[in-house]
């Protein structure tokens, strides 16, 4: 296997490039999501059009428009300090794919955050708490439950189209494929960097199910019975 | 304003007629992998349902698999695997070679991907079903490919149609990476409108907006399609079952 080494590099480098876009994506989602969500019509109609703009057209659109666009605007962006960022494939990648991200994180936060009910807000107002307890302590955790499933869906998506950038020259797992494949016209190593995506979802897919058992721990039935029981502590009633 | 304007015109000086051509290939060849996705997706659910152990566990597999793998490189794994396939049978016969062609290889393999999550709609549509409708049938004397035809069918659809049309959508936007393999449709129309006219920023956002418009059309016929399917739930004066479409 002459290119193992070379995939095992991209992969790192779609790891790293998923997972910064990913955080970012997810941090740019919030100020969104509450924008989608607020009284206000300006914010209200911009974050729309943000979040129908970057759903609604292709990633590999979005990302030419970002990496080749930047080009129209050289000099300005030379002014203003900022070219060497634009002029770098990998940047324009993570600025891409954390603003497509973003964009889908956004509807997510936006559901599972009008997912909690009402009465939650006013029974926590009522106990005196302030917006941020509120916030941290009731809504936060319930909606996290709610957003968990569909956020690991769109890593998982995000993993996917992150291939787009080998199309930018980046030399992702999907990068070094095809330049391995171009000089060793060896159909096997598709066959390789396969395994190696499908090995990288399993992970998240494992990872997500762990997570989604932590945060919903309150929720399950005890099915064992509890350490005191099996002591014989306490007596079952039945 | 009109500079712009003179850009996008039709004829020889302007590029609006090239990106409307690019446009109609993408439309073409998301046309013409709809109802491949769509009939190899209900033999995977169906696959998924059958009493063979074999059969379940490989459309299974099957699934899993395209679900999983980055869309591009199932691409180039069916445009470069095709070409070697098809030149070593050539090779029996002939000398000559041949290009693989792109939009064949892009229909293949996006609807190889689109079959993977049409399968898992069907499948989660069919679960839905009451079995109770099934035996009804069956009560009635109704053969399997009747109760297939005149029972579950229509339930299956209306259930299935809001899942299905995500996946519209989503095929739409995936058309634009067969732009990698030598297709000439709206992705690669505008990146040659873009060598020529050096206003790559304008152009990839014209581009984006034509996408934007396929997809706003789209929902127009998808809400016409649902309503249709549905009629016969609204005469009963009931909600719509499928509230939302909540399926990514």
């Amino acid at each position: 296997m002459r290119y193992g080494l070379r995939l095992l590099e991209g992969l790192l480098v779609t790891v790293q490039l998923v997972a910064i876009s990913f955080v970012l994506g997810v941090l740019l989602a919030i100020p969104i999501a509450l924008a989608r969500l607020s009284q206000n019509p300006i914010l209200r109609g911009v974050s729309y059009a943000y979040v129908y703009f970057f759903r609604g057209t292709p990633l590999l659109a979005q990302l030419f428009l970002i990496y080749y666009g930047a080009g129209q605007f050289r000099s300005a962006f030379e002014a203003a300090g900022l070219w060497q960022f634009f002029r770098d494939a990998y940047f324009c990648s993570v600025l891409a794919f954390s603003l497509n991200t973003a964009a889908y994180e956004a509807e997510i936060f936006r559901g599972a955050i009008r997912a909690v009910p009402r009465g939650q807000w006013e029974a926590a107002r009522s106990l005196g708490l302030h917006w941020w307890p509120t916030w941290r302590r009731v809504v936060l955790p319930q909606a996290a439950i709610v957003a968990l499933r569909p956020m690991g869906n769109d890593l998982i998506l995000l993993i996917k189209a992150s291939a787009v950038a080998s199309i930018v020259t980046v030399f992702d797992l999907m990068g070094e494929t095809r330049r391995a494949f171009s000089r060793s016209y060896d159909l096997s190593i598709y066959l390789y960097a396969a395994i190696l995506y499908l090995m990288l979802v399993e992970i998240i897919r494992r990872v997500w199910n762990l997570m989604e058992q932590r945060l919903t721990r309150h929720l399950r039935r005890e099915t064992k019975p509890s350490p005191t029981e099996a002591a014989g502590l306490v007596s079952v009633v039945d | 304003m009109t500079e712009y304007l003179q850009l996008l015109s039709y004829g020889p000086t302007g590029w609006g007629d090239e990106m409307l051509k690019g446009a109609g290939i993408t439309l073409a060849l998301a046309l013409a992998t709809l109802p491949l996705g769509l009939v190899l997706g209900f033999a995977l659910a169906l696959a998924r349902r059958s009493a063979s152990r074999t059969l379940r566990g490989l459309a299974e597999a099957f699934s899993t698999i395209f679900r999983a793998l980055p869309e591009l490189l199932t691409l180039f794994l069916v445009f470069f695997g095709g070409q070697l396939l098809l030149q070593a049978i050539l090779r029996l016969f002939t000398d000559t070679s041949i290009q693989a062609n792109g939009f064949v290889a892009g229909m293949i393999a996006l609807g190889l991907v689109f079959a993977a999550y049409a399968s898992e709609v069907f499948t989660a549509a069919f679960g839905a079903i009451p079995v109770g409708q099934w035996e009804g049938a069956s009560a009635l004397g109704l053969r399997r490919s009747h109760t297939m035809r005149l029972i579950i069918a229509p339930q299956l659809l209306r259930l299935a149609l809001p899942g299905l049309a995500n996946l519209w959508l989503v095929l739409l936007k995936d058309t634009s990476l067969v732009s990698a393999v030598a297709l000439n449709d709206l992705l690669r129309m505008t990146s040659v409108a873009v060598g020529t006219t050096k206003q790559p920023f304008f152009f990839y956002l014209v581009a984006c907006l034509l996408y934007l418009v396929m997809a706003v059309v789209s929902s127009f016929a998808i809400n016409a399609i649902e309503r249709w399917s549905e009629r016969s739930e609204r005469q009963r004066g009931a909600a719509s079952p499928v509230e939302g479409r909540a399926l990514a």
